[in-house]
């Protein structure tokens, strides 16, 4: 190889790494201490952070003599407020997923990761812990100093403390988390008197170690390495999206401040490098590098940097929500005139509607037919077909109910065993089989519909009524 | 391998090949040692607990005493007693009277569906609806009767009609319209029904009498129904010419219900009773 072209390739290398020189990952070697300082964003975080109360809070509230809010696994059913769901009506909990995720879809294309930076449970429980740190250690330096510090009495006293605050909050967490599947009050006598049962004990134990290791020690590495919806998100963010963003233009170059520097004579940039957007993102990335991976969007750098910019009288927003597009000098395309936007729409509309339809259609009573396979039919001795059917009701209601059943379809048909009604008990399945036959003569294709209706009246006299067509099968005519 | 280490410094064990091929000492990383010892007290732990070493002629127990067959034992003994409550009531009842309630019966028909299946669905099929040469379970049509009674004593002691094979005491003629007759539902239609005395086991209107097990003539269901290519006519004649079960007629239709006393306890065939009569016609 001739000198001249080894040099050439030495330049090629050193470009190609120059790039990716300040490229710093941190894969939890270093701990992240984040600086907390007031702003508008700040606030935003805190009233975000407090919509998780109504998940500590929510079991607690009362609905007539029941929580008002409880998926009772046992008994199947899951009551929210006044409406009783059972199990037959999960569909409707397909819905409720896929409007929340299209809804994370179309909030991140047009802001970020506002989930991520505000909302998600790692990014408030990681606020809260931090929040707690700092007030029992200190500042970031000053924590820093103290992990490093020996081992004494002092640096034992709060290492326990924060511990044990960290621990007690995880527990809450758990206990909070189990209080929507059991009786909330009862949960926490249980706790007491030491009668949790092994489902409850061992969901609580997770989510007790769950949250403190993630939320005290894992931290932002679980936003970098451990959660796919942060990688999801991160590709649903394109050119038109608002993010927290450095804007390069007015900060670049770079430089410190000089102290008696007349402002005419300045040749840097706004961007004084002071560090401050990095020192307190809690994940510890440089948003100067622009949008990427480790960024939460939870728009702390903005409330840093204004800070920085009022202090010195220089505009504020150098790091603001902004997107690419706009930086670049481009126009902002209109909401409206974005595809995505109207097909996220469409599907979380589609989504609604089908929830509601599905909340307001919640029949009182509900029956399945299933036609019996073994035989499919049968002669009778007086010449006419019979088939065979097992009607299954269930009764939502809360009371036992009688439910008459009759049906309609070939001509001349009788049912059998339908004389009685149904006693269905309430909240549950009661099955009965019943005979329907049909004169031969009637008897003209193979298949023919057939439905079923039930008909229940509940204390009060107000009456019920639930459908469902199957099919009457006969001999090929 | 060298005298003198060329690598001094870098922890390696002095193992060399080819000059700087060597061997380095590095300790496994912590996690998979961490992961390697967590194994070991796992194993220690589990063996102390559950049972784990052969011995020279059987094994350790563990400290719990736990075993697979125990544990299944268990299992049915949970099952028995939730059973218990419901055999307990039925122990004491009349198939009628379980047939009356109706939480026992919908119990005694899923308890007897294993008992059907063992020892009926052979030929009768799984679900009671016949096959070739036997009899359908699930329609209204019953030759030996309907009632709770009338099932439980075909079961105890079993079914064997006879009927004489004609073939040589009837003329072709004859049996053909005998056969037509009764292919039209109107057995009495004839004079000959009446003159060769079919009526002494079908009855005076030919629908046939349960004690005698003698078939319905004028229903729309055929105790023998036709078998491949052949007509209903033919098989009506086949039935004539070559009667049932009739021991100088060695090709006789072989029509027997074995018994089922000796081989099933009472409660078992009380629950069978139960199952078939739920079937779709008991009477």
């Amino acid at each position: 190889m001739t000198d001249d072209r080894q040099a050439k390739q030495d330049a090629a290398v050193d470009e190609l790494y120059e790039e990716a020189a300040h490229w710093h990952v941190n894969t939890g070697d270093e701990t992240i201490h984040a600086k907390r300082i007031p702003g508008k964003w700040r606030n935003l975080k805190w009233l975000s952070n407090a919509l998780w109360l109504v998940f500590f809070l929510g079991p607690f509230l009362r609905w007539g003599d029941r929580q008002a809010v409880l998926f009772d696994i046992p008994n199947r059913q899951f009551h929210i407020l006044g409406i009783t769901i059972l199990p037959q009506d999960f569909w409707m909990l397909s819905l409720l997923l896929l409007f929340f995720a299209i809804l994370l879809a179309v909030v991140t294309a047009l802001a970020g990761r506002v989930w991520c930076g505000f909302f998600c449970f790692q990014t408030v429980w990681t606020d809260i812990f931090t929040w707690i740190e700092e007030k029992l250690e200190g500042t970031p330096p000053k924590r820093r100093k103290l992990e490093k510090a020996p081992l004494d009495f002092t640096k034992f006293r709060i290492k326990a403390v924060k511990h044990t605050l960290w621990m007690v909050i995880g527990l809450l967490t758990g206990m909070a988390f189990v209080s929507w599947f059991v009786d909330a009050r009862n949960l926490w006598i249980d706790l007491f008197t030491f009668n949790l049962g092994p489902t409850a004990l061992i969901t609580i134990a997770l989510f007790t170690a769950g949250t403190y290791a993630l939320a005290g020690f894992l931290r932002e590495q679980t936003c970098f390495w451990l959660c796919p919806y942060a990688r999801i998100q991160g590709v649903m963010v394109d050119n038109t999206t608002s993010v927290p963003t450095y804007d390069f233009h007015r900060g670049e170059p770079r430089g410190r401040v000089k102290k008696g520097q007349k402002e005419e004579e300045r040749t840097t940039g706004d961007c004084v490098d002071c560090n401050q957007c990095l020192a307190v993102c809690p994940t510890g990335v440089d948003i100067r590098h622009g949008q990427q991976e480790g960024c939460i969007t939870c728009a702390l750098c903005i409330d840093a940097c204004d800070a920085v910019m009022l202090k010195l009288d220089r505009p504020v927003g150098l790091i603001r929500y902004e997107s690419l597009d706009k930086l670049d000098g481009k126009e902002d395309r209109p909401l409206l005139r974005r595809p995505r936007v109207w097909v996220y729409t469409a599907i979380l509309t589609l989504a609604i509607s089908g929830i509601a339809y599905g909340l307001s259609s919640l029949d009182a009573i509900e029956i399945k037919v299933l036609h019996s396979r073994q035989p499919l039919f049968v002669l009778q001795s007086d010449g006419s077909i019979q088939n065979k059917y097992t009607l299954k009701v269930l009764n939502k209601t809360t009371d036992d109910m009688d439910v008459s059943i009759s049906a309609r379809g070939p001509k001349d048909l009788v049912i059998v065993g339908a004389e009685e009604p149904v006693k269905a008990r309430h909240g549950k399945v009661t099955p009965r089989t019943v005979f329907v036959r049909v004169p031969r003569e009637h008897v003209l294709e193979e298949t023919r519909p057939i439905v079923f209706r039930a008909e229940g009246r509940d204390k009060d006299g107000q009456i019920f009524v639930s459908e469902r067509e199957n099919v009457f099968i006969g001999p090929k005519p | 391998m060298a005298d003198k280490n060329p690598f001094p410094g870098e922890n390696n064990t002095g193992h060399f090949w080819d000059d700087n091929l060597r061997e380095l000492a590095n300790p496994a990383p912590r996690w998979w040692m961490i992961g390697f010892w967590a194994s070991i007290i796992w194993v220690i732990v589990y063996s102390l607990i559950y049972p784990t070493w052969p011995t020279l002629d059987s094994f350790t127990k563990g400290l719990t005493g736990w075993t697979q067959i125990s544990e299944y034992q268990k299992g049915v003994e949970e099952v028995e007693a939730l059973r218990a409550e419901f055999e307990e009531k039925i122990a004491g009842m009349s198939a009628s009277d379980i047939l009356a309630d109706e939480g026992l019966s919908a119990y005694t028909e899923a308890s007897a569906k294993v008992l059907f299946g063992d020892n009926c669905a052979g030929c009768h099929g799984s679900a009671g609806q016949g096959g070739p040469g036997y009899p359908v379970l699930v329609d209204d049509n019953w030759i030996w009767g309907g009632t709770v009674e009338n099932i439980e004593q075909t079961i105890v002691l079993g079914r064997k009609p006879i009927m004489t094979a004609y073939g040589e005491i009837l003329k072709p003629e004859e049996i053909d319209e005998l056969a037509q007759a009764i292919v039209e539902r109107k057995p009495m239609s004839t004079p000959l029904f009446l003159q060769k005395g079919c009526i002494a086991c079908h009855g005076m209107d030919g629908k046939g009498m349960s004690v005698l097990g003698s078939a319905n003539l004028t229903d729309a269901i055929y105790r023998f129904v036709p078998e491949g290519e052949q007509t209903l006519l033919d098989s009506v004649k086949y039935t004539i010419a070559f009667g049932v079960n009739d021991p100088n007629s060695p090709s006789a239709r072989q029509a027997e219900m074995p018994k089922f006393g000796d081989r099933l306890s009472k409660e078992e065939i009380k629950k069978l009773t139960v199952y078939v009569h739920k079937f779709g016609g008991g009477q």
